[in-house]
């Protein structure tokens, strides 16, 4: 290569080298306003605002879904096994919305700790399977294993 | 290793003949691959546990979004060629490929927001994923309207150059944005160091899609390169005689 171009590379490669650390900076900084929900862990352990609206993640925790028998209203825990906050939310839940799967709900945190969440979103993980497979894991047990893993995906 | 062949990338004239014979490979095989995966994908792979059939889009989503990101890198590519060995034939792809690209981030984002809809309850949520995938499509804009905004050909490649290396930083912000921050978008089912969570029925017309639109990519970036080193050498000699061939075999 000669040298004009070997400088004009370097140079090139300067601007995007500055560029990649100042965003990389910028990122950083803004990391906590980037995410989009605040888990558990952070929520108990006070790192999200008070006397605003948030939005927790985690996986609704199994046997925690209490639901009102007169109106739409429904309770339930989400967790990341670390720690816990209960959801109350009153509408009709996603088709995915079940015991253990991830979800994500949008609202304020009352006086007694409980969360009074207007959106609920479900959130769907990496993982796809046939419908037989999800049988035949639980025919074996598997499922809950399975099932156990994704807790990691939540505590960090 | 030996490098005539990226030197012959600074001919026109070479790369108009070398691309036609490329040409029609590629487009016989984005026929194909893409043919044989959709029917496979959409009507012969196995419905999810959870999504049932919804989870099909997956094979228009997923191959878009590899192809706008790839697309991106190869602009960003294209113009560092064409700032450190000032070559023509490099802004001729950044010019074509941009729309090509910015094409496709717009189809992953319009089928991600009509999985969304079912699966997540929501079209559109300002996570980290969408949002950088967004400014990708705002990229692609300013890379495109650059070009057509300033009227000096040198300049406009410049411009465009410069801008497309700097915004390929967003790059990896896209592809660890689901790592790095909590987003309701999920991690990649593919990961190079893991076998993916998915089984091989579901999986295959997956890769045969990917591998078709890129397939794709391929052929319609050389057609439209194709007209541009026409349009742009109009004056050659071996054009005029190109032209006069095309213009006589039709009539």
């Amino acid at each position: 290569m000669n040298p004009q171009r070997k400088k004009r590379l370097f140079i090139v490669l300067a601007i995007l080298a500055g560029v990649g650390i100042a965003v990389a900076l910028a990122l950083s900084a803004l990391q906590q306003n980037i995410n989009l929900f605040y888990t558990p862990s952070q929520i108990a352990g006070g790192e999200a605002p008070k006397d605003t609206r948030i939005r927790a993640g985690g996986l609704v925790k199994e046997g925690s879904v209490k639901r009102s028998s007169d109106s739409l209203e429904v309770d339930f825990v989400v967790t990341d096994g670390a720690a816990d906050v209960t959801i109350r939310y009153q509408g009709i839940l996603p088709d995915l919305f079940r015991e253990g799967q991830g979800i994500v709900a949008l609202g304020r945190i009352n006086q007694d700790g409980l969360l009074v969440a207007d959106e609920v979103l479900a959130k769907h993980d990496e993982n796809y399977m046939p419908p037989e497979v999800t049988q035949a894991l639980e025919k074996s047990g598997m499922m809950k294993h399975y099932e156990g893993g994704k807790q990691q995906g939540y505590a960090q | 290793m030996n490098w005539t062949w990226f030197h012959k990338l600074g001919s026109p004239k070479w790369f108009y003949e070398i691309s036609g014979r490329w040409l029609p490979w590629f487009a016989v095989a984005a026929v194909l691959l893409i043919g044989v995966g959709l029917v496979w994908g959409l009507a012969f792979a196995p419905p999810d546990y959870q999504q049932g059939n919804s989870f099909r889009i997956i094979y228009i989503h997923v191959p878009a979004a590899f192809l706008a990101q790839s697309c991106y890198v190869m602009l960003a590519v294209a113009g560092l060629v064409g700032l450190v060995w000032k070559m023509k034939l490099a802004d001729v792809a950044l010019q074509q490929a941009a729309p090509i690209g910015a094409w496709m981030t717009f189809i992953a984002l319009l089928t991600g927001a009509i999985w969304g809809k079912p699966t997540w309850g929501t079209w559109w949520v300002w996570d980290a994923r969408l949002t950088s995938m967004l400014i990708l499509l705002f990229l692609y804009f300013g890379v495109i309207a650059l070009g057509q905004a300033i009227s000096n050909r040198d300049s406009a490649a410049k411009a465009c150059a410069v801008l497309s290396i700097v915004g390929v930083v967003n790059i990896p912000i896209i592809k660890y944005s689901v790592d790095w921050w909590n987003s309701l978008h999920q991690p990649a089912t593919f990961k190079i160091t893991e076998k993916p969570a998915m089984p091989a029925e579901m999986w295959v017309p997956l890769l045969i899609m990917v591998l078709g639109f890129y397939c794709f990519f391929a052929a319609v970036l050389l057609m439209r390169m194709r007209l541009e080193v026409l349009k742009r050498e109009a004056r050659s000699s071996w054009v005029k005689a190109e032209v006069r061939a095309q213009v006589e075999t039709l009539s």
